[in-house]
């Protein structure tokens, strides 16, 4: 089956959050590497860098926890929808 | 200071208590009541078989050496399982769409059940994870010098590797206790997940609480704590920018590559939802293990003499600050470590070499003998004991050959390198159709010869297996083949010029393979399988139709997947055919299902040739496949015709809806007709019949009396044979088989007539008649007399139902090509809307006002004359009055003029 181009509004969100979810890793790999810009080495704020990337990393798990609950939610909402049919 | 005694009585009753957890999980489980041993929670803990030894003591080490390095071996699985959504999810719905058992299964069954792959991903994951096994041994063994150093060094040299024999002994019993129970990989094991989950909480509560004790024991709180990291002798430690994307990749494609990783993470699975939990739960749980480990290393920096292996920092520092139960609760937590990691690489491992290398081989040994002799089952358990055993030894001998001297991070990141060779077969086959047999065991050839060459070979030191010559010159005294410098690239980083040489030869391979070959029937069948795994449209059957006796596919089954649950499978399928008993129709589908379940217990490859060898044929063909294409053209072309008729059958039945109606109203029509023509008879009988009456029975009327009512009865008698020629009239013309008498004549000439025959009827005789003569002279070939007829007709009817005061009847003619059109307009009041469309029907009369004139008649005979001179008349609207059109062609087709 080949699914339509064009989705109402419900459909359409739910394409975006599945963007989203795609989208986190990038934010991820953004995040992590942002330290290396400009530099060939890098490392001399080790207590600096230290913060950062727990904060950076606390930050990610954040927005994925918030992404899979939604991907959960809807899949509930399918499954349910499904029952109804 | 503990003893070496209490110390082994403290594991002995820990490994004691992982026993009972293991075995109430595994009976909890056999009872059905196991629901919560299969929650997101346990899922996530279980794949913290990651974090091996080498994170709960290497990490630290590490981190002593170069700072905040050791971050990348957790910030790679992380991207990874955020990333769930573009490929954790697929491999997982594979993984259980097609009962993977190992991750040389998947790369086996992606490409076309191939035993060749698996046997090379066999080797490599064992050549990968021995050294990763001798580490854990030796960690364990190194945690127990550090309790013994202080007290009683005199049994350390002589027993370390008694202590490393034991503890492998150990690992390999529970293993095989609770790694073998059943065949089944997908049937998962309990007891084993749930004592890795309980291993799980205790590493990470150990090293959290050694993380509390440096951060408010020994600084005085995080802010203490971050200025003496400042201060430390790592606060300057420079990492390279290769490295550190080069080691956040490796660690991402470890968290799926490594054998044990892919056993928890796929095989064990459940339930796809746990990896959404288990997306953020476990970066979590990574990010709470990696927290302390720079405060700990730079507190052992600080408080140890110089020269203390910062390996062990996670213990020499609770022991050197007295801390005897915090150095015991880490201790638990660094074998906790070490033995899950064992007990599910030796699972995973000896899956693949019982189902990749074993089962094959005695499969060959058998022969062609249809069906198997012998238990399977026990031997395929058998071969799994054995190989959990071996690998154990392969461990403990690669530990017992290097010494245990190399610090525990290079051998990690060896072993990531080597198994990371299967990511471009992996990525390939679940994402790309185009990938072939071919392609992947040339990539995986290469990768891993490149791997050997340039990191695995040399980190034996340089005279073990390469020597310094080689290392030095290159073989031949080639120096662009220098195992350092490939291609004379010599300033890179020794493991990311591996990683980087390795995986780019690897790929190269991979896809020039790929593209050059061309792939076996199955290869195709099962990549599209599995890179379209989430569409729900079923690709071929694998079986066609075999020879294959249901008993002797019974007898197999019963042997590998025992006989209660293969009688179980063989029943439902009979009973889903409508079957009795246990024996069902030998469809394509039921092999499918019946190899399906095998593969899960012996793999993809086994599972293949074991139904083949019975069925008796190599499953499908190219003419098989391409049957299946045409199939599904020839469905798809049968639903567009399909389409098609359904869209005429419904257009068929509008029709006949519309035809009923008619008809039905028809019907009324008729009855109507009836009624009202009885009515028309019965009025001017009943008069005639009362006068006549009156004629004949009453004496002595006056001649006046006699002549009005006789005159009466003459007229009422005129009226009724009018009537009844315009009823003959009507039949005849509605029939279509009147004679029309068709000759030349002249419009102008015909109206003429028409009004002086309407200017004698006495009604409306004032009325204005306004014509253009110019218009009217057209030479017409029809039935002139008729067509007089039909305007004496409209004439009359203006004339008598026209309501103006001073009444007027404009008569249009239009010539356009060989048609003319003849309009009627008055200035009355004109027909309401709601009657245009009956004003046509037979004894419609608007009123009775004028009812006198005729029975409604007029009109429809007029419709009909009209119909028959291949012309029309109707009512034109918004006219400002009663408005009607003729239109008739000026010749009449087919009949000449007479």
């Amino acid at each position: 089956m080949k699914s339509p181009v064009f989705l109402e509004r419900q459909g359409y969100r739910r394409r975006r959050l599945q963007d989203v979810a795609r989208l986190v890793p990038v934010l991820g790999l953004f995040l992590f590497m942002v330290p290396l810009l400009g530099n060939q080495r890098f490392g001399n704020e080790l207590a600096v860098l230290l913060v950062y990337f727990f904060l950076a990393w606390a930050f990610l798990i954040v927005i994925a926890a918030l992404v899979a609950r939604a991907l959960e939610r809807q899949a509930a909402d399918d499954r349910a929808q499904e029952a109804e049919e | 200071m503990i003893s070496f005694n209490l110390l082994v009585g403290i594991c002995f009753s820990y490994v004691i208590f992982l026993f009972i957890v293991a075995f109430l999980a595994e009976r909890r489980a056999a009872q059905g009541r196991g629901g919560w041993l299969r929650s997101p929670l346990v899922y996530t803990l279980s794949l913290s078989v990651y974090c091996t030894a080498w994170t709960f003591y290497g990490a630290v080490g590490y981190a002593a050496r170069s700072g905040l390095e050791f971050v990348t071996i957790y910030l790679g699985p992380t991207l990874v399982l955020v990333g769930w959504w573009w490929f954790l999810r697929k491999l997982v719905r594979i993984g259980q769409t097609q009962r993977i058992t190992s991750i040389a299964d998947l790369i086996s069954s992606r490409y076309g059940k191939s035993n060749m792959l698996g046997v090379m991903v066999t080797l490599i994951a064992v050549i990968g994870t021995t050294p990763y096994i001798a580490l854990q041994l030796q960690s364990v063994t190194l945690s127990f010098t550090v309790f013994a150093g202080g007290e009683d060094a005199l049994w350390l040299p002589r027993d370390q590797k008694a202590t490393a024999l034991w503890v492998a002994a150990g690992l390999a019993l529970f293993t095989v206790l609770f790694g073998t129970r059943n065949l089944d990989a997908n049937e998962r094991h309990h007891g084993v997940v749930i004592a890795i989950a309980v291993e799980a909480v205790v590493k990470l509560v150990a090293l959290v609480a050694i993380g509390v004790l440096v951060v408010w024991g020994v600084a005085d709180g995080p802010r203490d704590m971050i200025e003496k990291i400042a201060e430390s002798p790592i606060a300057h430690s420079q990492i390279s920018g290769s490295r550190w994307v080069g080691l956040t990749f490796l660690s991402a494609v470890a968290i799926f590559t490594l054998p044990r990783m892919f056993q928890v993470l796929v095989v064990e699975n459940a339930d796809e939802n746990h990896l959404a939990t288990a997306s953020w739960a476990f970066p979590l749980y990574l990010m709470v293990m990696s927290l302390f480990v720079v405060p700990i290393a730079v507190t052992g920096l600080a408080l140890m003499p110089d020269g203390s292996n910062p390996d062990l920092f996670v213990l020499s520092i609770p022991l050197s600050l007295g801390q005897n139960g915090l150095a015991t609760l880490a201790f638990l937590g660094g074998f906790s470590s070490a033995t899950s990691m064992v007990i599910v690489a030796a699972i995973a491992l000896s899956t693949m070499v019982s189902n990749h290398i074993v089962m094959p081989l005695f499969l060959r040994w058998q022969g062609a003998s249809a069906t198997m002799s012998g238990d399977v089952r026990n031997l395929v358990l058998r071969a799994r004991r054995i190989s959990i055993a071996t690998v154990l030894v392969l461990g403990y001998a690669y530990y017992s050959l290097t010494g245990g001297t190399e610090a525990l991070a290079a051998i990690g990141l060896i072993s990531f390198t080597g198994v990371a060779q299967v990511l471009p077969a992996v990525l390939g086959g679940i994402f790309w159709r185009g990938a072939t047999r071919i392609g992947a065991a040339a990539g995986l050839l290469v990768g891993f010869a490149v791997w050997g060459y340039t990191l695995f070979l040399p980190s034996f030191g340089p005279g073990v297996i390469l020597s310094a010559e080689i290392m030095q010159n290159g073989p031949f005294d080639i120096t662009w083949l220098r195992p350092r410098a490939l291609f004379g690239v010599d300033d890179m980083d020794p493991l990311v010029h591996a990683i980087f040489w390795s995986l780019t030869l690897n790929s190269f391979a991979f896809f020039t393979a790929s593209l050059l070959s061309f792939p076996s029937p199955l290869e195709r069948l099962q990549g599209a399988q599995f890179v379209n795994v989430f569409d729900h449209t079923r690709a071929a059957w694998t079986w066609t139709k075999g020879r294959a006796e249901a008993e002797d596919l019974l007898m197999t089954a019963q042997r590998i997947m025992g006989p209660e649950e293969a009688q179980n499978l063989f029943q439902t399928a009979a009973q889903e055919q409508g079957k009795q008993g246990y024996l069902p129709e030998i469809t394509p589908m039921f092999l499918e299902t019946l190899e399906r379940e095998l593969a899960g217990s012996v793999g993809a490859a086994t599972a293949h040739a074991m139904v083949s060898q019975i069925v008796g044929r190599s499953s499908v063909s190219v003419e098989d496949l391409m049957a299946v294409a045409d199939e599904t053209a020839q469905i798809l072309e049968y639903s567009t015709q399909l389409e098609i008729q359904s869209e005429e059958l419904s257009r068929t039945a509008r029709q006949l809806k519309d035809a009923n109606a008619k008809l039905t109203e028809l019907s009324i029509q008729k009855d109507a007709f009836l009624s009202q023509i009885s009515h028309e008879l019965r009025t001017p009988m009943t008069s005639i019949r009362a006068f006549s009456e009156i004629l004949m029975e009453t004496g002595g009327l006056s001649e006046e009396e006699q002549h009005q009512y006789s005159s009466i009865i003459h007229q009422e008698a005129i009226r009724l044979t009018r009537l009844l020629d315009d009823l003959l009239d009507l039949s005849v013309l509605e029939r279509g088989t009147v004679s029309l008498n068709v000759q030349k004549g002249n419009l102008s000439q015909i109206i003429d007539r028409a009004v002086n025959a309407t200017s004698s009827m006495g009604h409306g005789a004032d009325m204005f008649i306004s014509r253009e003569r110019s218009r009217e002279d057209i030479e017409i070939h029809t039935d002139t007399d008729r067509l007089s007829q039909v305007f004496i007709n409209l004439i009359g009817n203006a004339r008598k139902y026209c309501d103006a005061r001073n009444p007027i009847l404009n008569i249009h003619v239009r010539q356009k090509g060989e048609r003319i059109t003849v309009d009627f307009i008055d200035n009355g009041s004109g027909i309401p809307t709601k009657s245009q469309g009956i004003i046509f029907e037979k004894f419609s009369r608007l009123s009775d006002q004028a009812a006198a004139g005729g029975a409604g008649l007029g009109l429809a005979i007029c419709r009909e004359i009209m119909a028959n001179l291949d012309g029309d008349i109707s009512y034109l609207p918004g006219q400002g009055g009663a408005a009607f059109r003729v239109t008739l062609p000026l010749r009449i087709p087919g009949r000449s003029a007479a």
